[in-house]
């Protein structure tokens, strides 16, 4: 701590050497602690270094965790969302009720997904158009989405035909669809934002908005592109979602926010905007997959993985604060 | 006429006439809606919400927010309950102070996250949320405290009535109302509350002691909502560890969002939050008399949310507007 007081006069500090540079960024110790989560899981049991174990394990939360890629870019570009995840319950509820009521399934599938769109664009003209922020208005439209589902669905579960359920079992490969649908949207993404014109400007706006619009940057325009894709990516995984289940109710995936912010923080991404990579966020998904299954193998109660989410997030953001706090130029 | 006028603009007047509004239009349709029964029904709905609604406005007012406060009343309303459960000779009284301190030092911990490590409360609070209830869990062993654990002088406080035949929980609500009121006008603290949530930057700039008053508010939060807890255990005789406390924070949330305490802190006033609650409690008596069922409650909740907010902001653009003349951008 007493280093960076030094900071007053204003000497070039030497560049760092490479190894501190890669060694001391979110994304290692998100690796570091996969790695030792690897090692700790398969020491409690055997048979956990099994990889079709893991990769059916990771079909359970795929869904979350491709939402949580696109969530990465929203937050990078300062904003946040939290109803994600209603936007999973009220899509695939939306298209379960519309398939049900006799509509085409490939139809019902796109209502589903205008309707994630839908959504998308009402965080967007809240947060973007009416500049409210985009805390409090994701609060309100996740109780109202969350809400609506309830509407559509009442307390019962809608059944699904037998030819639509079991997009888990379909393998790629001897991989699970969705796993290959995630890796390769984090490939896609990971490259958009590292190697593209649009990925860099995200992390302007993000960093320093002003700059940005000064520098000619649309930003307006940018972020409610990122409101539209994440509306529409969460609809497509609450259909996927629907597919690996069966069934849809109005409490999918509820509290699904935690878990998917929690991977964007885990992966490092900073919470004010400006820092973070897909490839942190992808790290933190098999993170995190590894320590629950880890602690299910334990028998550890559904409980104690609620309070293990909890306090991972709060470490995890005071490690990313601490580690960017660190490194700021 | 200006004092009639300004009296007219104020935020709670238009508050208090759609409670009017609202309760003509039910009144119209269904006429036992105007009867004194169910002003006591609106009542018996609210105290809770009203406790939490308070500790929500200090929050929004110091430019945080508190989600676990949901959480909070649980594991609180649990330790009461644990207790009673463990030790039934104990004096029932004593209910009160542990679960009171119980939220409290719950609350102090998100406020010490949130200043020693500068953390932003929203994600702080999701952290928390999981966290504490994942902790009520444990410590309950996933069990309920049954109505027979419960001392029955405590359930008797949501019926019995000191003085015109109202209960015990709502006066305590009022109680509590007065005294935020009191605190918020009447002492250095509130007025500070409001100099740090207007202007971070500027508060320590007055000798405001950030880190104390932010501190104070969250225990504060934490503290009312251990006495929501036991006030839940009263009203309901029933702790769950699942259920108890779940969706609170959006409710209050709501609440105090009508009641047009501003996101942006720096402005709310008790008298505002007290009509949001009852306009909210007015809303969850009507729907079961109009015949809607209890599933759209959650919807009507958000849509109120995003209604207030969009309220919220053309109010203070107007507002804008007069004091600088300058269209926003």
């Amino acid at each position: 701590m007493s280093d960076s007081q030094v900071a007053f006069n204003r000497e070039p500090v030497a560049a760092r050497p490479t190894w501190h540079v890669i060694l001391v960024r979110p994304e290692s110790m998100t690796l570091l602690l996969l790695v030792a989560g690897l090692v700790g899981a398969s020491i409690l049991s055997p048979f956990f270094l099994d990889v079709n174990y893991i990769l059916r394990s990771f079909t359970l939360t795929a869904e979350m965790s491709l939402v949580a890629l696109v969530l990465t870019l929203v937050v990078i570009s300062g904003e946040i969302d939290l109803s994600p995840a209603a936007n999973m319950a009220l899509s695939a509820c939306l298209f379960a009720w519309m398939h049900d009521a006799g509509l085409a399934l490939p139809l019902a599938v796109l209502v589903g997904l205008l309707a994630g769109l839908l959504m998308g664009a009402i965080n967007a003209f809240m947060t973007i158009r009416l500049q409210l922020p985009s805390i409090i208005v994701t609060i309100g439209t996740l109780i109202f989405y969350r809400g609506l589902a309830q509407v559509i669905a009442g307390d019962r579960s809608i059944r699904l035909p037998e030819h639509f359920i079991g997009i888990n079992t379909v393998m790629v490969f001897g991989v699970p669809l969705p796993v290959v649908i995630f890796v390769v949207s984090a490939i896609i993404l990971g490259l958009v934002l590292g190697t593209t014109v649009i990925g860099r400007q995200i992390y302007q706006i993000g960093t320093n908005q002003n700059a940005a619009l000064h520098a000619g940057i649309n930003a307006k325009r940018i972020k409610v592109g990122l409101f539209l894709l994440l509306g529409v990516v969460s609809a497509a995984a609450g259909i996927m979602a629907a597919s690996r289940l069966g069934s849809v109710r109005y409490d999918l995936v509820q509290g699904g926010e935690l878990q998917m912010v929690l991977m964007a923080m885990l992966g490092g991404t900073y919470i004010f905007g400006g820092r973070g990579t897909i490839l942190g966020t992808f790290l933190a998904a098999w993170l995190l997959v590894i320590v629950s299954t880890g602690m299910t193998v334990a028998n550890l109660m559904p409980a104690i993985q609620l309070t293990v989410l909890g306090i991972l997030l709060i470490v995890a953001i005071i490690a990313t604060n601490f580690i960017y706090a660190r490194t700021q130029r | 006429m200006s004092i009639l006028r300004s009296l007219f603009l104020r935020r709670e007047a238009g508050i208090a006439l759609m409670i009017v509004l609202f309760c003509l239009a039910v009144g119209l349709y269904k006429s036992q809606f105007l009867t004194g029964q169910s002003l006591r029904i609106v009542l018996l709905l609210t105290p809770l919400i009203m406790i939490g609604a308070m500790a929500q406005m200090l929050v929004l007012v110091a430019r945080h927010v508190d989600l676990s406060i949901g959480s909070m009343l649980g594991f609180s309303a649990m330790v009461a309950g644990l207790m009673y459960r463990e030790f039934p000779d104990l004096y029932w009284l004593i209910g009160f102070p542990v679960a009171i301190l119980t939220g409290a030092a719950l609350g102090m911990i998100n406020g010490l996250l949130v200043t020693v490590f500068k953390l932003p409360s929203i994600i702080v609070t999701l952290g928390t949320l999981s966290l504490f209830r994942g902790l009520t869990f444990i410590i309950s062993d996933a069990r309920q405290i049954n109505r027979s654990d419960i001392p029955s002088e405590l359930k008797a406080m949501s019926r019995t009535s000191p003085v015109f035949d109202i209960p015990w929980i709502i006066l305590i609500a009022f109680g509590v109302a007065l005294m935020t009121y009191v605190v918020v006008r009447h002492t250095q603290l509130g007025r500070q509350i409001y100099a740090l949530g207007s202007n971070p930057d500027a508060a320590p700039l007055r000798g405001i002691n950030v880190t104390k008053v932010t501190l104070i508010v969250f225990t504060l939060s934490g503290a009312l909502s251990g006495l929501a807890g036991i006030l839940y255990a009263s009203r309901w005789g029933f702790v769950n560890p699942s259920n108890t406390g779940a969706g609170f924070e959006f409710q209050v949330i709501a609440a105090v969002v009508i009641g047009g305490v501003s996101i942006n802190g720096g402005v709310g006033t008790v008298m505002g939050t007290v009509l949001g609650v009852l306009l909210l409690g007015c809303v969850a008596a009507a729907l079961p008399l109009l015949g809607i069922p209890g599933s759209t409650q959650n919807a009507i909740y958000g849509a109120v949310i995003l209604i207030a907010l969009l309220i919220d902001r053309s109010v203070r653009q107007r507002n804008e507007n007069k004091t600088s003349g300058v269209a926003a951008t």
